[in-house]
């Protein structure tokens, strides 16, 4: 190892000391604008006095705090547990179907979880669902209940752990294969290669996966309402629905957004500092796929369940209530205005999202320093609170002082910037890490300046992140609710907003069809990705 | 250094142009909006409706026809709308509010929110069914009612009292309710007032013993009833019609309890908000929904109770006459958190 050039750059690029204007600029830009849901927190409990406080140290309150935390903790480390070998297994075996795997694995996240728990008790609730009809002749009565736990557990997993999947994905396809070669010509075998090599540099990937996953159990309400789980979210929407009190949901929504903050702290310790590319030259060759052998059994068998219970099934139960609706004269419904809506503002959305997290990522991965840090915390609040939240704030902050923007498709886009920007985040910072300093380095040496560096090296290279974070942000962009009803312009509907009206006043058949629509946009999205993935591959193969 | 300078400030020109493009977008949206201070001769109003798509379309449809009057209809969930018209202040684009419930219209009222409706409007219906103070008006009533299973319960066997329920026979997950559920709130308020606290916590406690499913509202208990799941639940009356529509074998009925807070009756309403230009248009929002026409589409098509003062049809439901409802005002939030907390005391909320 020859000495370093200069010994006081850290990251190749620049000095840390010294964050280029435009770029703090631009961050600090988003990170105020993901800060309004907690400046409106902050100023709707400042009226509250003694109530708020006993609301607080409730006994109840206090259970259904920890319900969810330790719901949090569960989903996420199950999640894990599947994600993993299933991205490892579609991007470096040879999996037979991989490429259909690949797809379906990560499908599941595009089913809204409003529509998923509802598919789940018709298909495995303990009396009258789908299962418990064909267990019916052997016998079977009654089926043990789905509800608690259970349910709550299995839902949340099955329609988030993709977020791990692409996470990780997106990170194998970074790897050199320089790192793992290097490992068995020193004598490891391919399973210690793979827990002392791979596995530690899919460290990032796999936690920005686990902290999604994680925040968004934490604010979600529909999962736990359906699975008769008693959610700190409930206690929320007891109080905008019961008591009408916005004040005190805002004490509680403060207390969630508390313990967000907590998380994203260990997340940060459990980062460490840990260098993720190579620093060797190394040439761009993908690695060589690991044969499965007669492991391949197992790992379709794991495959098909997962797929079976996350897509399959929920997909399976809403193909039902189609069929049983067009049988009953139920005339389907107009969709097509619907779906151009929801591309629409999925798509702005997805390039909004991308285009606001650039700067932050840059700035937290090659600047590091405690304000592009804490600037890169930030956007993840709005992703750990309910929807609810979110749009209120906007809504108090759009009408009184935005008003020729309030209600515009402006605004709303900024609503979903501010809910799914740690998405993109999280997948971007995973792709940066992978890129050596070095490559930076030779273009300022060739007289690129930073911004044409970060243009024509830094984003190019990243753009395995880029792409899974714009997929992830179009799909759930897709299936969004409570902002879209609130703050999108007066007589604009989206696929979900219409799934939801049909499913509150009990049309199941008439919500099958925008369900399946809706599903079937945002897989063309996922399957674009996944395409442009192995396209990428293919190239360099050659 | 110089070049660092312009390409800052070639970036901060595209942020603005992109910053002001986007706010076009807004624009567009924007200009159908009324300027401050002018009253809206152009015949448009909003609604803000909790109340559902698919059932209230087609009558805003008929009375946009009738009328000529243009309606933008904001559709959600009522206490989510309710909590939006109080944060947009008096920025509000809002001129009226359909409300699932007489809760969310009480929320409004309680914070001034509402303008007080004329007397010929408010003659129209009983004063049980709508605001003391004259705020809002029920369109529209919906009977909490009993409804079963018909395959595992005979129908002989159900009680003739909502007191009935706490029989131990009826243990054992077979009964089905909705506490975070408003009308479910609204009918406990209802018996609060009919039988008095204790006698309320009783009844509850005595549900609570028979050890009652749990769903968040109204509907997915009839899906359950559907399934088997369980036996009998405390709904709104209904929501049965609309699972008998897609499915004419399903095999729930209703029962109905006799003089007590057990078949009471909720109220869907409208009021109109105060930041409203287009008051006059509002009324004559108000005035089709009460109108013969409406109430009768209300009666048989959602299977609702027409609150009508003097209407003749009522669709295939049970008499208004036979539905007790106490003489109480259903907007009374401070009533309500009575009633949330007698509900957290006993732990069922």
């Amino acid at each position: 190892m020859y000495p370093e050039p200069n010994p006081t750059a850290k990251n190749g690029v620049s000095n840390p000391n010294r964050l280029p204007l435009f770029l703090l600029f631009s961050a600090l830009v988003v990170a105020i604008g993901m800060m309004l849901p907690l400046t409106y927190l902050i100023l709707r409990s400042a009226s509250l006095g003694d109530e708020a406080w006993n609301l607080l140290i409730h006994p109840r309150t206090i259970q259904v705090f920890v319900n969810s935390a330790f719901l949090a903790l569960a989903v996420t480390v199950i999640s894990a547990i599947i994600a993993v070998p299933i991205a490892f297994l579609t991007v470096r075996t040879d999996l037979p179907g991989r490429r259909y795997w690949s797809i379906a694995t990560a499908l599941p996240l595009v089913i809204p979880s409003y529509v998923g728990s509802f598919a789940i008790i018709a298909a495995l609730g303990p009396k009258g669902s789908i299962l418990q009809n064909w267990l019916a002749p052997f016998g079977v009565d009654r089926l043990p209940s789905i509800y608690g736990w259970t349910g709550a557990v299995l839902s949340l997993v099955l329609f988030t752990y993709p977020y791990i999947v692409l996470s990780v994905r997106a990170s194998l396809h970074s790897l050199d294969p320089a790192l793992e070669e290097a490992s068995h010509s020193l004598g490891y075998n391919r399973r210690e290669t793979f827990l002392r090599v791979t596995l530690p540099h899919l460290k990032p990937s796999i936690i920005a996966g686990s902290l999604l996953v994680a925040l968004y159990t934490l604010s979600d309400f529909g999962t736990p309402s359906l699975m008769r789980f008693d959610s700190f979210t409930r206690a929320i929407y007891i109080q905008y629905q019961s008591s009408f009190d916005r004040s005190m949901a805002a004490i509680l929504a403060l207390l969630l957004v508390l313990f967000a903050i907590l998380i994203l702290l260990l997340e940060y310790k459990a980062r460490g500092k840990a260098k993720y590319y190579s620093s060797s030259t190394g040439s761009q060759r993908p690695p060589r796929d690991i044969e499965l052998g007669r492991w391949r059994w197992p790992a379709l068998l794991f495959c098909s369940a997962v797929v079976g219970l996350a897509l399959i099934m929920p997909l399976g139960v809403i193909s039902y209530w189609l069929l049983q609706g067009i049988s009953m004269g139920e005339q389907l419904m107009f969709v097509w205005q619907l779906a151009l809506n929801s591309v629409y503002v999925s798509s702005l959305s997805a390039f909004a999202v991308i285009a606001a997290a650039i700067p932050v990522c840059i700035l937290a991965v090659r600047f590091p320093h405690t304000l592009s840090h804490l600037l890169e915390r930030s956007t993840y609040i709005g992703f750990a609170l309910p929807g609810i939240v979110v749009a209120l704030s906007l809504v108090f902050f759009g009408a009184k002082y935005a008003t020729v923007l309030y209600q515009s498709t402006a605004m709303l886009i900024f609503a979903y910037v501010v809910l799914f920007i740690p998405q993109a985040v999280g997948t971007i910072r995973a792709s940066l890490l992978q890129i050596s300093p070095r490559l930076e380095e030779a273009a300022r040496s060739m007289g690129y300046n930073l911004p044409k560096t970060l243009l024509k090296v830094t984003i190019p290279l990243a753009r395995p992140g880029l792409l899974t974070g714009a997929a992830l942000v179009f799909l759930t962009t897709m299936k969004e609710l409570p902002a879209t009803l609130l703050l999108a312009p007066t007589g604009f509907n989206t696929l979900a907003t219409s799934i939801w009206s049909s499913t509150n006043d009990a049309f199941f058949a008439r919500a099958a069809a925008p369900s399946l629509i809706l599903v079937a946009v945002s897989s063309l999205s996922m399957i674009a990705i996944i395409s442009l993935e192995r396209r990428k591959d293919e190239k360099v193969k050659k | 250094m110089k070049m660092r300078r312009r390409t800052f400030l070639r970036y901060v020109g595209a942020t603005a142009l992109g910053v002001t493009t986007l706010g076009c977008l807004g624009k567009q949206a924007a200009t159908e909006k009324v300027k401050e201070g002018v009253v809206d001769e152009t015949g448009k109003i909003t609604v803000y409706s909790g109340r559902g798509e698919n059932l209230i379309r087609p009558v805003i449809e008929r009375f946009s026809e009738s009328t000529g009057i243009n309606v933008e209809v904001r559709y959600g969930k009522t206490a989510e709308l309710a909590a939006t018209i109080l944060e947009e202040g008096k920025n509000s684009p809002a001129d009226l509010f359909f409300a699932q419930d007489a809760g969310a219209l009480g929320a409004l009222s309680k914070e001034n929110r509402l303008l007080k409706l004329s007397s010929s409007i408010l003659d129209k219906v009983e004063a049980r069914f709508r605001s003391p103070k004259g705020e809002w008006i029920g369109i529209t009533g919906r009977a909490r009612t009993v409804d079963y299973n018909v395959k595992l319960v005979d129908k002989r066997e159900l009680p003739e009292s909502i007191w009935g329920f706490t029989d131990p026979k009826w243990k054992g997950g077979k009964i089905g309710w909705a506490p975070t559920n408003g009308s479910f709130q609204a009918f406990i308020t209802a018996f609060r007032v009919l039988e008095g606290e204790e006698k309320t916590r009783e009844w509850l406690q005595g549900i609570i013993a028979n050890d009652p499913q749990e769903y968040p509202k109204n509907s997915p208990i009839v899906a359950a009833l559907g399934r088997g799941e369980i036996y009998v639940g405390f709904v709104n009356n209904y929501y049965l019609h609309r699972f008998k529509a897609e499915d004419p074998d399903f095999p729930v009925a209703h029962h109905y309890t006799r003089g007590d807070a057990g078949s009471m009756i909720n109220v869907a309403g409208l009021g109109i908000v105060d930041t409203t230009k287009n008051q006059n248009l509002a009324e004559n929002f108000i005035d089709y929904m009460l109108s013969e026409d409406a109430q009768r589409y209300f009666a048989t098509k959602t299977y609702e109770y027409p609150l009508l003062e003097g209407i003749s049809v009522i669709g295939p439901q049970k008499p208004l006459s036979e539905i007790i409802t106490p003489n109480i005002d259903l907007s009374d939030l401070d009533d309500l958190k009575g009633t949330l907390k007698l509900l957290q005391d006993v732990g069922a909320l």
